[in-house]
Protein backbone atom coordinates (compact mmCIF):
# COMPACT_ATOMS: atom_id res chain seq x y z
CA UNK A 1 0.00 0.00 0.00
CA UNK A 2 1.57 3.06 -0.54
CA UNK A 3 2.75 5.49 2.04
CA UNK A 4 0.39 8.58 1.49
CA UNK A 5 -3.15 7.31 0.59
CA UNK A 6 -4.77 7.57 3.37
CA UNK A 7 -3.42 10.86 5.20
CA UNK A 8 -1.38 13.42 3.81
CA UNK A 9 -0.17 16.48 5.30
CA UNK A 10 -1.69 19.43 3.56
CA UNK A 11 1.01 21.42 2.02
CA UNK A 12 3.14 22.78 5.29
CA UNK A 13 0.39 25.12 5.93
CA UNK A 14 1.37 25.63 9.55
CA UNK A 15 5.11 25.92 8.98
CA UNK A 16 4.68 29.05 6.90
CA UNK A 17 3.05 31.06 9.97
CA UNK A 18 7.10 31.53 11.10
CA UNK A 19 6.19 29.38 13.96
CA UNK A 20 3.47 30.59 16.02
CA UNK A 21 2.41 26.83 16.68
CA UNK A 22 4.01 23.42 17.27
CA UNK A 23 3.85 20.69 15.42
CA UNK A 24 2.73 17.73 16.86
CA UNK A 25 4.11 14.63 16.66
CA UNK A 26 1.65 11.88 15.35
CA UNK A 27 1.30 8.53 14.38
CA UNK A 28 -0.97 7.46 11.56
CA UNK A 29 -2.32 3.88 11.40
CA UNK A 30 -4.65 2.58 8.68
CA UNK A 31 -6.95 -0.64 9.63
CA UNK A 32 -9.58 -1.94 7.60
CA UNK A 33 -12.24 0.02 9.28
CA UNK A 34 -10.76 2.95 10.12
CA UNK A 35 -7.93 5.62 10.46
CA UNK A 36 -6.25 6.45 13.95
CA UNK A 37 -4.42 9.52 14.53
CA UNK A 38 -2.44 9.60 17.34
CA UNK A 39 -0.59 13.31 18.52
CA UNK A 40 1.55 13.98 20.70
CA UNK A 41 0.21 17.18 22.90
CA UNK A 42 1.65 17.38 26.43
CA UNK A 43 -0.25 19.87 28.39
CA UNK A 44 -3.12 20.06 26.34
CA UNK A 45 -6.30 19.76 28.33
CA UNK A 46 -9.98 18.63 26.64
CA UNK A 47 -11.64 21.91 26.36
CA UNK A 48 -8.93 23.39 24.69
CA UNK A 49 -8.97 20.96 22.04
CA UNK A 50 -10.20 21.48 18.95
CA UNK A 51 -10.54 19.16 16.04
CA UNK A 52 -12.52 20.05 12.61
CA UNK A 53 -12.60 18.17 9.57
CA UNK A 54 -13.68 19.81 6.31
CA UNK A 55 -13.12 19.59 3.01
CA UNK A 56 -11.03 16.55 3.48
CA UNK A 57 -9.14 18.44 5.76
CA UNK A 58 -8.20 17.42 9.17
CA UNK A 59 -6.82 19.84 11.76
CA UNK A 60 -5.81 19.42 14.75
CA UNK A 61 -5.37 22.00 17.59
CA UNK A 62 -4.75 22.07 21.06
CA UNK A 63 -3.89 25.32 23.33
CA UNK A 64 -1.72 25.03 25.62
CA UNK A 65 -2.20 27.69 28.87
CA UNK A 66 1.17 29.07 30.46
CA UNK A 67 2.88 27.52 33.24
CA UNK A 68 3.91 28.64 36.26
CA UNK A 69 7.87 29.30 36.21
CA UNK A 70 9.32 31.34 38.73
CA UNK A 71 12.90 32.72 38.03
CA UNK A 72 14.88 32.33 35.08
CA UNK A 73 15.43 29.58 32.97
CA UNK A 74 19.08 27.72 33.95
CA UNK A 75 17.92 25.49 30.52
CA UNK A 76 15.84 25.64 27.92
CA UNK A 77 15.63 22.35 25.62
CA UNK A 78 11.71 23.23 24.54
CA UNK A 79 9.37 25.59 24.25
CA UNK A 80 6.40 25.55 25.40
CA UNK A 81 2.60 26.92 23.13
CA UNK A 82 -0.27 25.65 21.26
CA UNK A 83 -0.07 22.97 19.00
CA UNK A 84 -1.53 22.49 15.37
CA UNK A 85 -1.38 20.33 12.28
CA UNK A 86 -3.57 19.90 9.55
CA UNK A 87 -3.30 16.60 7.36
CA UNK A 88 -4.90 16.14 3.94
CA UNK A 89 -7.65 12.88 3.94
CA UNK A 90 -8.05 11.07 1.30
CA UNK A 91 -9.58 8.03 2.13
CA UNK A 92 -13.19 8.87 2.42
CA UNK A 93 -14.31 9.00 5.78
CA UNK A 94 -17.66 8.92 7.37
CA UNK A 95 -17.27 12.52 9.16
CA UNK A 96 -20.38 11.57 11.48
CA UNK A 97 -18.82 9.20 13.55
CA UNK A 98 -15.34 10.95 14.34
CA UNK A 99 -14.35 10.40 17.64
CA UNK A 100 -11.53 11.15 20.09
CA UNK A 101 -10.23 10.64 22.98
CA UNK A 102 -7.72 12.50 25.30
CA UNK A 103 -5.32 11.63 28.20
CA UNK A 104 -1.93 11.60 29.77
CA UNK A 105 -1.02 14.37 26.89
CA UNK A 106 -2.19 11.77 23.88
CA UNK A 107 -5.01 12.85 21.55
CA UNK A 108 -6.69 9.43 20.05
CA UNK A 109 -8.75 10.10 16.58
CA UNK A 110 -11.01 7.86 15.14
CA UNK A 111 -12.01 8.22 11.68
CA UNK A 112 -14.43 5.68 10.53
CA UNK A 113 -13.64 5.08 6.55
CA UNK A 114 -16.55 5.48 4.56
CA UNK A 115 -18.98 2.45 4.03
CA UNK A 116 -17.90 2.23 0.25
CA UNK A 117 -14.39 2.54 1.14
CA UNK A 118 -14.23 -0.71 3.53
CA UNK A 119 -12.74 -3.14 1.63
CA UNK A 120 -15.12 -6.32 0.98
CA UNK A 121 -14.62 -9.97 0.17
CA UNK A 122 -16.20 -11.09 -3.09
CA UNK A 123 -17.92 -14.12 -3.08
CA UNK A 124 -17.42 -16.24 -6.06
CA UNK A 125 -20.40 -18.09 -7.19
CA UNK A 126 -19.86 -21.70 -8.41
CA UNK B 1 11.54 29.15 7.50
CA UNK B 2 11.94 28.12 10.56
CA UNK B 3 9.89 25.28 11.59
CA UNK B 4 10.08 24.96 15.71
CA UNK B 5 10.85 21.67 16.89
CA UNK B 6 10.04 19.71 20.12
CA UNK B 7 11.49 16.93 21.92
CA UNK B 8 11.43 13.38 20.34
CA UNK B 9 12.73 10.15 21.14
CA UNK B 10 16.14 9.07 19.99
CA UNK B 11 15.17 7.15 17.15
CA UNK B 12 13.01 9.64 15.24
CA UNK B 13 15.70 12.74 15.06
CA UNK B 14 16.78 14.32 12.20
CA UNK B 15 20.50 15.45 11.47
CA UNK B 16 19.61 18.92 10.90
CA UNK B 17 17.55 19.44 14.07
CA UNK B 18 20.69 17.50 16.25
CA UNK B 19 22.94 20.08 14.69
CA UNK B 20 20.69 22.90 15.72
CA UNK B 21 20.05 21.73 19.32
CA UNK B 22 23.94 21.15 20.08
CA UNK B 23 24.94 24.17 19.03
CA UNK B 24 22.11 26.15 20.65
CA UNK B 25 22.74 24.07 23.94
CA UNK B 26 26.46 25.38 23.66
CA UNK B 27 26.13 28.72 23.07
CA UNK B 28 23.20 29.52 25.51
CA UNK B 29 24.29 26.87 28.63
CA UNK B 30 27.86 26.18 28.84
CA UNK B 31 27.74 26.26 33.37
CA UNK B 32 24.81 23.72 33.09
CA UNK B 33 26.69 20.28 33.20
CA UNK B 34 24.90 17.55 31.76
CA UNK B 35 23.40 19.58 29.06
CA UNK B 36 25.72 19.48 26.33
CA UNK B 37 26.16 15.46 26.63
CA UNK B 38 25.93 14.43 23.21
CA UNK B 39 26.16 10.76 22.50
CA UNK B 40 23.22 9.21 20.17
CA UNK B 41 22.01 12.44 18.95
CA UNK B 42 19.66 14.83 20.89
CA UNK B 43 18.76 13.40 24.50
CA UNK B 44 15.12 12.40 25.39
CA UNK B 45 13.61 13.85 27.42
CA UNK B 46 14.85 17.58 26.46
CA UNK B 47 14.36 19.44 29.85
CA UNK B 48 13.70 22.69 30.62
CA UNK B 49 15.49 23.24 33.91
CA UNK B 50 14.91 26.69 36.42
CA UNK B 51 15.07 28.07 40.16
CA UNK B 52 13.77 30.09 43.22
CA UNK B 53 15.46 30.62 46.29
CA UNK B 54 14.58 27.12 47.35
CA UNK B 55 14.01 24.82 44.93
CA UNK B 56 15.32 23.18 41.32
CA UNK B 57 12.48 22.83 38.75
CA UNK B 58 12.95 20.22 36.23
CA UNK B 59 10.32 19.87 33.75
CA UNK B 60 9.71 17.75 30.78
CA UNK B 61 7.46 16.65 28.25
CA UNK B 62 6.64 12.76 28.48
CA UNK B 63 2.94 12.22 26.85
CA UNK B 64 1.84 8.78 26.99
CA UNK B 65 4.00 7.93 30.06
CA UNK B 66 2.40 6.22 32.88
CA UNK B 67 3.73 7.19 36.32
CA UNK B 68 4.07 3.96 36.66
CA UNK B 69 6.90 3.20 33.73
CA UNK B 70 9.06 6.44 35.03
CA UNK B 71 11.67 6.22 37.70
CA UNK B 72 13.38 9.54 39.08
CA UNK B 73 16.13 9.82 41.51
CA UNK B 74 18.44 12.60 42.73
CA UNK B 75 21.72 12.05 44.14
CA UNK B 76 23.29 14.52 45.92
CA UNK B 77 23.28 17.41 42.70
CA UNK B 78 22.36 14.76 40.04
CA UNK B 79 19.09 14.15 38.86
CA UNK B 80 18.00 11.13 36.67
CA UNK B 81 14.74 10.53 34.76
CA UNK B 82 14.32 6.90 33.49
CA UNK B 83 11.23 5.57 31.91
CA UNK B 84 9.46 3.68 29.37
CA UNK B 85 6.89 4.69 26.87
CA UNK B 86 4.65 1.47 26.03
CA UNK B 87 3.72 0.74 22.58
CA UNK B 88 0.46 0.27 21.75
CA UNK B 89 0.25 -3.28 19.86
CA UNK B 90 -1.92 -2.71 16.74
CA UNK B 91 -0.79 -5.89 14.83
CA UNK B 92 -3.41 -5.39 12.01
CA UNK B 93 -2.38 -1.74 11.07
CA UNK B 94 -0.55 -0.67 8.25
CA UNK B 95 1.19 2.42 9.47
CA UNK B 96 1.50 5.94 7.53
CA UNK B 97 3.43 7.74 9.83
CA UNK B 98 5.34 6.34 13.05
CA UNK B 99 6.93 9.76 14.70
CA UNK B 100 6.33 9.10 18.23
CA UNK B 101 9.23 7.32 19.25
CA UNK B 102 8.83 4.06 21.85
CA UNK B 103 10.58 2.45 24.30
CA UNK B 104 13.70 2.64 27.14
CA UNK B 105 14.68 6.21 27.90
CA UNK B 106 17.05 8.05 30.48
CA UNK B 107 18.48 10.89 30.47
CA UNK B 108 20.96 12.15 33.92
CA UNK B 109 21.83 15.93 34.63
CA UNK B 110 24.00 18.01 36.46
CA UNK B 111 22.42 20.12 38.68
CA UNK B 112 24.25 23.42 39.66
CA UNK B 113 23.02 22.90 43.43
CA UNK B 114 23.50 20.71 46.16
CA UNK B 115 19.38 18.83 46.96
CA UNK B 116 17.83 17.83 49.75
CA UNK B 117 17.32 14.62 48.23
CA UNK B 118 14.67 13.27 50.93
CA UNK B 119 12.37 16.18 49.67
CA UNK B 120 12.26 16.13 46.15
CA UNK B 121 8.83 15.59 44.40
CA UNK B 122 7.61 15.10 41.01
CA UNK B 123 3.62 15.30 39.76
CA UNK B 124 3.12 14.08 35.93
CA UNK B 125 -0.13 15.59 34.41
CA UNK B 126 -1.34 16.12 31.56
CA UNK B 127 2.10 14.09 29.71
CA UNK B 128 3.75 17.08 31.50
CA UNK B 129 6.60 15.80 34.10
CA UNK B 130 7.58 18.61 36.71
CA UNK B 131 10.26 17.77 39.39
CA UNK B 132 10.69 19.81 42.49
CA UNK B 133 13.73 19.48 44.76
CA UNK B 134 14.38 21.84 47.49
CA UNK B 135 18.04 22.80 47.73
CA UNK B 136 20.04 21.61 50.04
CA UNK B 137 19.76 23.91 53.02
CA UNK B 138 23.91 24.70 52.61
CA UNK B 139 23.12 25.34 49.20
CA UNK B 140 20.48 28.87 50.02
CA UNK B 141 21.26 32.44 49.33
CA UNK B 142 22.09 33.69 53.11
CA UNK B 143 21.56 37.59 53.21
CA UNK B 144 24.04 38.67 56.04
CA UNK B 145 23.84 41.88 57.38
CA UNK B 146 27.03 44.06 57.12
CA UNK B 147 27.74 46.94 59.29
CA UNK B 148 29.80 49.70 57.96
CA UNK B 149 31.17 51.56 60.22
CA UNK B 150 31.41 55.68 60.09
Amino acid sequence: MPADTALERQNETEQTRSGEFYRPDVDILELADELIVRADVPGARNEGIDINFEDGALTIYAKIAERPRCGPLLLREYGVGDYRRTFRVSEQIDASRISAQYGDGVLTLHLPKAEKARPRKIQVQG
Amino acid sequence: MTQRVRGGFPQFREFRDEVDRLFSNLAAHPTVAGATRFVTGREFPSLNLWEDNDNVYAECELPGVRSEDLDISVVGSEMTIKGRRAETAEPQATYHRRERGVGLFSRTLKLPTEIAVDQVQASLREGVLLVTMPKAESAKPRKVQVRVSA
